[in-house]
């Protein structure tokens, strides 16, 4: 029982970040038309916001200790950061120890000038050509950017923990009457599933309950007539590539603690994402968020010792062993509406 | 009508031809190159097959920084470095066998094919006379069987697979860094003394050659002190969030977690297992330990406070105090700011050697070279006296546990020593069944 409650935990965990990308990747496709293979290298971007916003603000200067020695035994080099400097050490210590959600505010306007940039810079002049040659270009450009991470922060994984009061876990078992230490979890990752239903339901209440949402529903589902209207669809689509950056950016800055982030992380999640993305029905918000937290919590599940004993390998194979069964029954996804992709 | 017209001309003629033919390759090789890429002018060139990008390029560009320090010692440039410690004094700073040291370099990628690619075009496009570098088992153990069959010398880089120099042993590859067996055989009174010796350990282990022999070495030596061994899991390699591995052990008994991750993956497993507080849990009585037998301080870096108190081991550590580790961080720290990590250490140590052969045999025929290093005994290079052994080509000699720092005084202090385990302690004999299943065959000149 301990460790089916855990898994489940832990898939739904799992299942918000995969939740979060796919979200994103479905706004781009169901809006633009455009398969946007970029889109995990954006959601590496945002994580590594929180590295840059986590290095500025440990911007330091050095002073010379001659009680001090460094490594080569010339009198060592203190550092001290410049916000302790300027703000006092306690209000210094914690903006440096709360950089990880300070990030959040800080990559939402960068992710969304890197969603225009990508937009307006490439991917508008892919509209009109076939989905192989987008799939392309936007897998190009996610080695592209990649590179330019690595090149500028290395190859190795850079350790962003969450800040002090965030620390340790919490006692599921306790509260529940199980014995104590059995279901612990970690209090970020309770706080990385509030974060993701949060941002999941802003995303929906946008698109149902504003104008603007009205409009951008309305070309997801008729973008001719709506421009014949005289709105300027375009436009808003544009917006909404970047609104869908600055999902999977934010996605990337909270799963900094939870992941250590490296340059190909986007990759990892890329092919998961779409695989998401296609058993939820493409175009489909809802079955994208849906299909996230399936496919994240099976996959908790096949990783099981018990299950892994019975077959093994399974944890490998489960998402694509899913993947073939919901699309041979149910060929356009779980919530896939027709038309889509179809023609 | 017969098919054979033979005539006694026609005998004689064929013969001749034959004869000239057959005696050809001893008329060019005594005047001409006797072996794979024999250096003819003022230089002699070596090839540098390190990871550049990929994984393991952190890793890789720390080599490639000191295989530039090594080459600038030969050539007589620079403080010399552990020139001045070793040993072996044939070097005299005027390259090898007085001819200009220089390189060229590839990039392995981290995967075999890329590295095997590489060091053929180094081979055979650049003339490379001899190929070193790694920083992955499984791309050594490729490049050293090309090697053998190019006919030169492979001076291994960061490789730990006991395959290396176990099945996979190759007459014309020589390895310095120690192996898996040799940290289970260090870690294990290290860990009897810290933690007894009634434990549960449950291991987790990246699903490749490496991590197969690691697993099963520290498995053998753990055993051996009377842990018991709840289970191994095999986890893919880059599997990134490592949460639905680390779970399941806190469904079990086990009070011991050993992790056979290196680079990323390890730096991911161990964030995992000290967020989900499985160094806050007692389980039979006893406090829950995790344990990191193959420790780098570039992984330790990435891996921040989550080091802290863990135990594992090393090849060699910058803050040694011996004459030769000092020498060395001090040229390596000059020139470049830094202290050098385990796998600058042991590409900077290989190269010397080569070099030192090579002076020594008067050659650089590979076959020469290889006889020279076989048997080497020398100290000086940061390990405490170490022995090439002849029977498979790897190197004896101190193994270093140690523990990531409680309290680090720069970014760079992150491991302390806790103990030297001498050389004796870790010498294996050479058909120990976990090397056991190849040969080193015959040593190949091209």
């Amino acid at each position: 029982m301990e460790t089916i409650l855990l898994q489940l935990l832990n898939g739904l965990d799992k299942g918000s970040a995969y939740a979060l990308i796919a979200l994103g990747l479905t706004l781009i496709f169901g809006t633009l038309g455009v398969v946007n293979f970029a889109h995990g290298a954006i959601f590496m971007i945002g994580a590594f916001c929180a590295v840059t916003l986590s290095r500025l603000l440990s911007l330091s200067f050095e002073t010379i200790d001659p009680t001090k020695v460094d490594f080569l035994g010339n009198p060592a080099k203190i550092k001290t950061p410049y916000v302790e400097a300027w703000f006092g050490h306690d209000f210094g210590g914690a903006l440096i120890d709360w950089a990880v959600p300070l990030a959040i505010l800080f990559s939402i306007p960068i992710m969304i000038a890197v969603g225009f940039a990508m937009e307006r810079g490439l991917i508008k002049h892919f509209y009109k050509r076939p989905h192989a040659d987008q799939i392309l270009v936007t897998f190009g450009l996610a080695i592209v950017l990649q590179e330019i991470i690595k090149y500028f922060y290395g190859a190795n994984p850079i350790s962003t923990p969450a800040p002090d009061a965030f620390k340790g876990s919490f006692d599921f078992g306790a509260m529940l009457g199980f014995d104590p230490n059995m279901i612990i979890y970690p209090y970020w990752r309770l706080i990385y599933f509030g974060f993701a239903a949060v941002v999941i339901g802003a995303v929906f209440s946008f698109l149902q309950f504003t104008t603007f949402g009205m409009v951008v529903r309305a070309g997801m589902a008729d973008r001719e007539t709506v421009g014949l209207l005289g709105i300027n669809i375009d436009r808003r689509f544009t917006i909404m590539f970047g609104l869908a950056a600055a999902v999977a950016g934010v996605a990337g800055v909270m799963y900094a603690p939870i992941l250590s982030p490296n340059y190909h992380m986007g990759m990892d999640f890329l092919v998961l994402s779409f695989v998401v993305v296609v058993v939820g029905g493409m175009g489909s918000l809802p079955g994208a968020v849906a299909a996230g937290f399936l496919l994240g919590i099976l996959e908790s599940f096949a990783s099981m010792n018990e299950i892994k004993a019975i077959i093994p390998g399974i944890d490998q194979i489960i998402i694509y062993v899913v993947a073939i069964i919901i699309l041979l029954t149910r060929p356009r996804g779980l919530m896939g509406r027709k038309g889509v992709m179809e023609d | 009508m017969s098919k054979f017209d033979l005539t006694r001309r026609g005998v004689l003629k064929t013969g001749a031809i034959t004869g000239a033919g057959l005696a050809l390759p001893t008329i060019f090789t005594s005047g001409a190159s006797a072996f794979t890429n024999e250096p003819m002018g003022g230089t002699v060139t070596l090839g540098f097959n390190v990871p550049q990008s990929g994984a393991y390029a952190d890793e890789g560009a720390d080599e490639l920084r000191a295989y530039q320090l090594a080459v600038e010692h030969l050539n007589g440039e620079g403080d010399g470095g552990m020139l001045n410690t070793f040993s072996s004094k044939v070097l005299e700073g005027n390259g090898i066998l007085g001819k200009k040291v220089q390189y060229v370099t590839g990039d392995t990628q981290t995967k075999s094919d890329a590295a095997r690619a590489s060091a053929k075009s180094m081979i055979e496009k650049d003339g490379a006379i001899m190929i070193t570098g790694g920083s992955s088992s499984g791309v050594a153990i490729a490049v050293q069987g090309l090697c053998q069959e190019a006919g030169v010398i492979f001076m291994a880089g960061l490789t730990h697979s006991n395959d290396t120099t176990g099945k996979d042993k190759k007459a014309n590859g020589f390895r310095h860094f120690f192996n898996a067996y040799m940290s289970g055989a260090a870690l294990a009174p290290v860990l009897k003394n810290l933690y007894g010796d009634d434990r549960k350990a449950y291991h987790l282990t990246a699903d490749y050659s490496w991590g197969w022999t690691q697993e099963e070495s520290i498995a053998a030596a753990t055993e051996a002190l009377g842990w018991e061994t709840v289970a191994k899991v095999r986890t893919p390699l880059g599997a990134g969030d490592f949460s639905s591995y680390i779970t399941p052990v806190l469904q079990t008994d086990a009070d011991v977690l050993v992790l056979n991750h290196y680079g990323g993956d390890m730096v991911n497993s161990l964030t995992n297992a000290v967020q989900f507080g499985l160094r806050d849990k007692m389980v039979n009585g006893k406090k829950f330990e995790i344990i990191v037998p193959l420790f780098s301080r570039l992984m330790a870096k990435g891996a921040g406070e989550n080091i802290k108190g863990i135990h594992g081991s090393t090849n060699w550590h910058w803050s040694l105090t011996d004459e030769g580790s000092q020498a060395f961080v001090k040229s390596f720290g000059t020139k470049y700011g830094f202290p050098p990590s385990q796998a600058a250490h042991t590409v900077y140590c290989q190269t010397l050697l080569y070099a030192d052969a090579v002076a020594r045999a008067g050659s650089f025929n590979p076959c020469a070279v290889a006889e020279a290093l076989e048997g080497f005994e020398f100290d000086g290079l940061g390990n405490g006296k170490t022995l090439y052994r002849a029977d498979d080509h790897q190197c004896f000699k101190d193994v270093l546990v140690v523990r990531g720092k409680e309290n680090p005084t720069s970014e760079y202090d992150l491991l302390e020593v806790v103990e030297v385990t001498p050389a004796a302690q870790v010498t294996y004999a050479p058909d120990h069944p976990m090397f056991a299943g190849g040969a080193l065959g015959q040593c190949n000149a091209g």
